[in-house]
């Protein structure tokens, strides 16, 4: 590859994971506050860049997700992912948020296309991927796949009571 | 060190080009860019002397050292003796038992911890450590200060990163029995006042470990003059290679410390009854050490030694007072770390803009910096930030390079922002 092309190739590729989308979600998150009367909740933790997020949610007994917030400091990719984590889900039932959480892994990590992912999820949550999708920029970024994913991992953690979440194994 | 707000003269003697063109790697692009390697104070790249002397270590006089009666042991135990010789002069310590060789300044410091921390340390002694420490340099003291009911205190910096004299003043007092500080910081580049450290240190019979990583980079080290009792430092920050680390320790000192860790090489004898210690530093090396590392650490000291570094100090300062100019000018850039005397390392954040995704901007523009807690999450805290952005400079970095940098956070801001 010439040099020029790869200039243009880390061009296009900066483009794709500093989308104007995440660029205004990680400027003004939404539900970056803690869940009142939470029913569960979660931190987020990466221990290798300091990043950290606390994710509350307010569980109904029917399984419906009647709030969720994520509140942390971190870079631009993991508090775009949080906020829109949040929005994707709030209402949302709990089986539900693991099916997205699936999705939106499997689109980080290049395991699948926006069509598979869609397939993961209730066709009322195809248009929530098609957003999701815009985290999948992590792809040409080993390093920052993480960032994407910790909120939804934090997200799993809530959810499942584990009470916190890392990228890294900790003792 | 002079202050880096008196800008030296560029240094006219000093061939950046011709010490370039040592380090093979600095001829690569990344990303299609030219490599602009900032991240000197995470490690160093190596010169070519280091990287032959390691191969032909390994190609022509590899065998276990201290053990073979035959030829290539005999070859390899001289050549890793001569680099331990060599680290003496370097730093000109009294003699090359006092020097142990470890696999990094991190087991170095330890060592210290665990041995001579548990033979100094009493229910209610201090430890006396500053704000601004790795966490290298925190977490050994933590661990000896559970097992032995010592306390950790802690000196405050100042707002601009310098430590004054008068905290440690305050904090080293009859009860003090280990001062352990960085010689320069790998955030802020702050040089400490090790001298009056160790003075005030001693006054009340206090040893003093200097966490010398940054410090013996970018200025000659002398162990007998700065008067401190141990000096740890890393190979791979010195242009040498990773896998092996420094500790100095006066003899005495050695020679009354407990072993570390057990096993071969390290005893005079052995029986299932009991064992007896050989002498440091053997006493302090258990196992087979890092031979080819020390001997590549060695042909890192020749190569500085066959450089001028004053002019090298200098040249280093340049880019400094050079970066710290000229970093500011870019909208939103905050420099961390603005004390009098400094080292050629320097924290920035811009506002609007997290360090990672800064950096992740960068190294497409081929920038090599590093961002996030830099292991120093305490001083993270007094910061007030989570993480920052971090350039250091090396003997080869350039002004020219300092530019690039400039130039990609301004990029940088285009595309974030």
């Amino acid at each position: 590859m010439s040099a020029l092309a790869a200039a243009d190739n880390d061009a296009d590729d900066l483009k794709a994971l500093y989308q104007e989308m995440i660029l205004e979600h990680g400027k003004h998150p939404r539900n970056a506050r803690l869940v009142e009367h939470a029913t569960c909740t979660a931190k987020g933790n990466n221990p290798l860049c300091g990043d950290k997020l606390t994710v509350t949610a307010r569980v109904l007994p029917d399984g419906t997700l009647e709030d969720l917030a994520a509140e942390g400091k971190g870079c631009a990719i993991s508090i775009a992912s949080a906020s829109m984590m949040t929005e994707a889900l709030k209402g949302q039932s709990v089986d539900t948020a693991r099916r997205l959480f699936n999705a939106v892994h499997d689109l980080c990590m290049g395991k699948s296309d926006v069509a598979a992912a869609k397939a993961l999820v209730p066709d009322a949550l195809a248009d929530q991927v098609d957003r999701l999708a815009a985290l999948s920029g992590v792809r040409q970024f080993p390093v920052r796949v993480k960032c994407a994913t910790l909120p939804w991992h934090t997200l799993l953690s809530c959810l499942d009571g584990r009470g916190e979440a890392t990228t890294e194994k900790t003792h | 060190m002079t202050a880096a707000a008196k800008i030296a003269p560029r240094a006219a003697s000093f061939d950046v080009q011709a010490i370039r063109r040592d380090f093979p790697i600095l001829a690569r692009t990344v990303h299609g860019k030219p490599l602009v390697f900032l991240d000197s104070a995470a490690s160093a790249q190596k010169p070519r002397a280091v990287i032959d002397a390691m191969s032909r270590a390994f190609e022509t006089e590899y065998a276990n050292v201290h053990r073979g009666a035959y030829f290539l042991s005999e070859r390899a135990t001289t050549n890793y003796e001569a680099a331990r010789e060599k680290v003496r002069a370097f730093i000109n310590a009294k003699s090359a038992s006092e020097i142990v060789f470890t696999k990094g300044a991190t087991e170095a410091i330890n060592l210290v911890a665990a041995s001579y921390g548990r033979l100094a340390l009493k229910p209610g002694d201090e430890i006396v450590l500053t704000a601004l420490e790795h966490h290298s340099n925190i977490v050994p003291w933590q661990l000896i200060r559970d097992q032995t009911g010592a306390v950790i205190k802690v000196v405050p910096i100042n707002a601009d990163g310098s430590v004054s004299i008068d905290a440690f003043a305050k904090a080293i007092g009859p009860k003090t029995k280990i001062v352990a500080v960085a010689h320069v910081s790998n955030v802020l580049g702050t040089v400490l006042p090790v001298e009056h450290i160790v003075e005030l240190a001693h006054k009340v019979g206090a040893k003093v470990l200097i966490d010398g990583c940054q410090g013996i980079v970018h200025e000659t080290v002398d162990v007998k003059a700065l008067g401190c009792d141990f000096y740890a430092f890393s190979g791979h920050k010195l242009y040498g290679p990773n896998g092996i680390g420094v500790l100095w320790a006066r003899s005495e000192l050695l020679d009354a410390m407990p072993p570390y860790q057990g096993g071969g090489e390290m005893i005079a004898t052995v029986s299932f009854e009991r064992s007896t210690w050989a002498e440091a530093p053997a006493k302090f090396e258990a196992g087979t050490p890092p031979i080819v590392p020390a001997i590549g650490l060695g042909a890192a000291i020749d190569y500085l030694n066959g450089i001028d570094r004053m002019a090298a100090a200098s040249h280093e300062r340049d880019l400094l007072g050079y970066a710290m100019a000229e970093l500011p000018k870019v909208p939103g850039v905050k420099l961390i770390g603005t004390a009098q005397n400094k080292a050629s390392v320097q924290s920035f954040v811009m506002d609007g803009a997290h360090p990672h995704d800064l950096a992740t901007v960068l190294d497409r523009s081929g920038v090599c910096v590093r961002a996030g807690h830099h292991c120093a999450q305490p001083l993270m805290e007094v910061l007030g930030v989570t993480a920052t952005a971090r350039a250091s400079f090396g003997i080869y970095n350039t002004r020219a390079e300092v530019d690039a940098l400039v130039a990609a956070l301004h990029k940088a801001r285009e595309l974030l922002l």
